[in-house]
């Protein structure tokens, strides 16, 4: 349906069109969105534990897990409230790089990622392997500032972005696909931006 | 009308009445060709389409009680560098079709279930969620003691002033708590500064008790601000819910 009226100035030059993803628009600013107050996790206070079910694997403090293998990445990424923002650049620990470490394959095909403030986001374990995902530290070289998930926030830049979960404390391996908080609350389980997979009724 | 596919969750919904709110404030009541009940502080998307099929969509939160009828109102704040936003300001005019979909959100809601007292904050246009949570605790349960402090820069960009005012004057247990960040305040129970702890604490003993429910609204510098307040004034920070415009 054509809106009357409607003729943007807005549209994006055609060579960065191809990466923003169906229903974006393109941000410069770095948006910040969360459930609740912003957490101020000491490092002195932080951890990071991977587990199976219930039952820990390994736990991390802040100085273990800053001497994990370091890989940067710079991606796009995408909010489900419909901003892209482009080459944003990551500093942190491959999740490959942490299963390493703990010495395991991934025993499970789904995984929650979990946060100090008790948020929780489910993402497919092979989402998280193979270099898509990490634990990301720094963001423009320098600390993530605490209302963007600092000391540490999961980032998973093919999905939709509330899957990079700030203030993340660990990664439980699960048995099924267990539904995290916004998915319980009507957002999609998989969040892929290119298929425009928003909320649960999308296909 | 192009007829959409049953399974789309886009639908069409008929602009009906737009009513200026302030100077950079309008309301829009949109019909929707298939009427649906929301819960108070959800929001909808809405989607326009240029004639080569370039397409802008944005959230949009719902300022109606469910209960209201006569469509769904939507109070759209202009930006001046936005996209959507002067299109709805410049436009959009009475009986176009726009397309929506919704409701949406599982999070920023208050229903009368959930009970109170609760403490709203919101910060310019972040009223609008609240706006329909004490639009519903009005029509459905005036047991339930509501605080709201609304700040904003000048008292006239007080969204919703006179409706507020009117039910604060009702002494039914909604308190209107006004703060104004570039005037001085205008009624004497009033502030005329950014909102902190000490605002938080005051306007919590207007509760019969401890707020069982927290919600905040606004830009993201003002949410932080005010859930710190809040958490200042001994609010746990666990019942503290917010929704952040994200710039």
């Amino acid at each position: 349906m054509v809106t009357r009226g409607f003729f943007s100035g807005r549209r994006p030059p055609s060579d960065t069109d191809a990466r923003i993803p169906p229903g974006q628009y393109l941000e410069q600013g770095f948006p910040v969105l969360s459930a609740g107050p912003t957490p101020r996790v000491r490092t002195e206070d932080w951890s990071f534990t991977l587990k199976h079910g219930p039952k820990p694997i390994k736990k991390w403090n802040w100085a273990e897990f800053n001497a994990l293998p370091q890989s940067k990445m710079t991606r796009d990424i995408h909010c489900v409230t419909a901003w892209t923002k482009f080459n944003t650049p990551w500093q942190g620990v491959m999740i490959d790089d942490i299963f390493a470490d703990a010495g395991i394959e991934p025993p499970t095909a789904y995984t929650l990622a979990l946060s100090f403030d008790g948020y929780s986001t489910n993402v497919p374990t092979k989402d998280l392997v193979t270099g898509k995902a990490m634990v990301a530290l720094l963001y423009e070289g320098k600390p993530i500032t605490p209302d963007h998930g600092g000391p540490a926030r999961l980032l998973v830049p093919h999905l939709y972005f509330w899957k990079s979960a700030k203030w993340v404390n660990g990664l439980q391996f699960t048995e099924r696909d267990e539904p995290g908080f916004w998915e319980l609350r009507g957002y999609h389980m998989y969040g892929d931006p290119w298929r425009e997979q928003r909320y649960s009724s999308d296909p | 009308m192009s007829a959409e596919p049953s399974q789309s969750p886009w639908q069409a919904a008929t602009i009906t009445r737009i009513e200026k709110r302030t100077p950079r404030v309008t309301s829009f009541w949109f019909q929707p060709l298939r009427p649906f009940t929301h819960l108070a502080g959800q929001h909808v998307d809405v989607r326009l389409t240029a004639p080569d099929g370039y397409q802008a969509r944005r959230s949009y939160s719902i300022a109606s009680a469910p209960e209201a009828g006569g469509g769904i109102e939507l109070a759209i704040e202009r930006l001046d560098d936005g996209e959507v936003s002067p299109f709805f300001h410049d436009v959009a005019a009475v009986g176009d079709e726009i397309e929506l979909r919704g409701p949406l959100g599982g999070h920023f809601i208050w229903e009368e279930s959930d009970g109170g007292p609760i403490v709203l904050v919101g910060g310019g246009s972040g009223v609008v969620p609240l706006m329909a949570m004490v639009r519903h605790r009005t029509l459905r349960n005036k047991a339930v003691p509501v605080a709201l402090v609304f700040s904003a820069r000048i008292w006239d960009e007080v969204i919703f002033r006179d409706e507020l005012i009117g039910l604060d004057d009702r002494l039914d247990g909604f308190n209107l708590v006004l703060t104004l960040t570039r005037e001085p305040a205008r009624r004497p129970s009033d502030y005329s500064r950014r909102v902190d702890a000490r605002m938080m604490a005051q306007a919590v003993e207007r509760l019969p008790k401890a707020p069982k429910l927290a919600y905040v609204c606004g830009s993201n510098a003002f949410v932080s601000a005010a859930a710190d307040a809040l958490i200042g004034a001994g609010v746990p920070a666990e019942t503290i819910r917010t929704e952040r415009y994200g710039v």
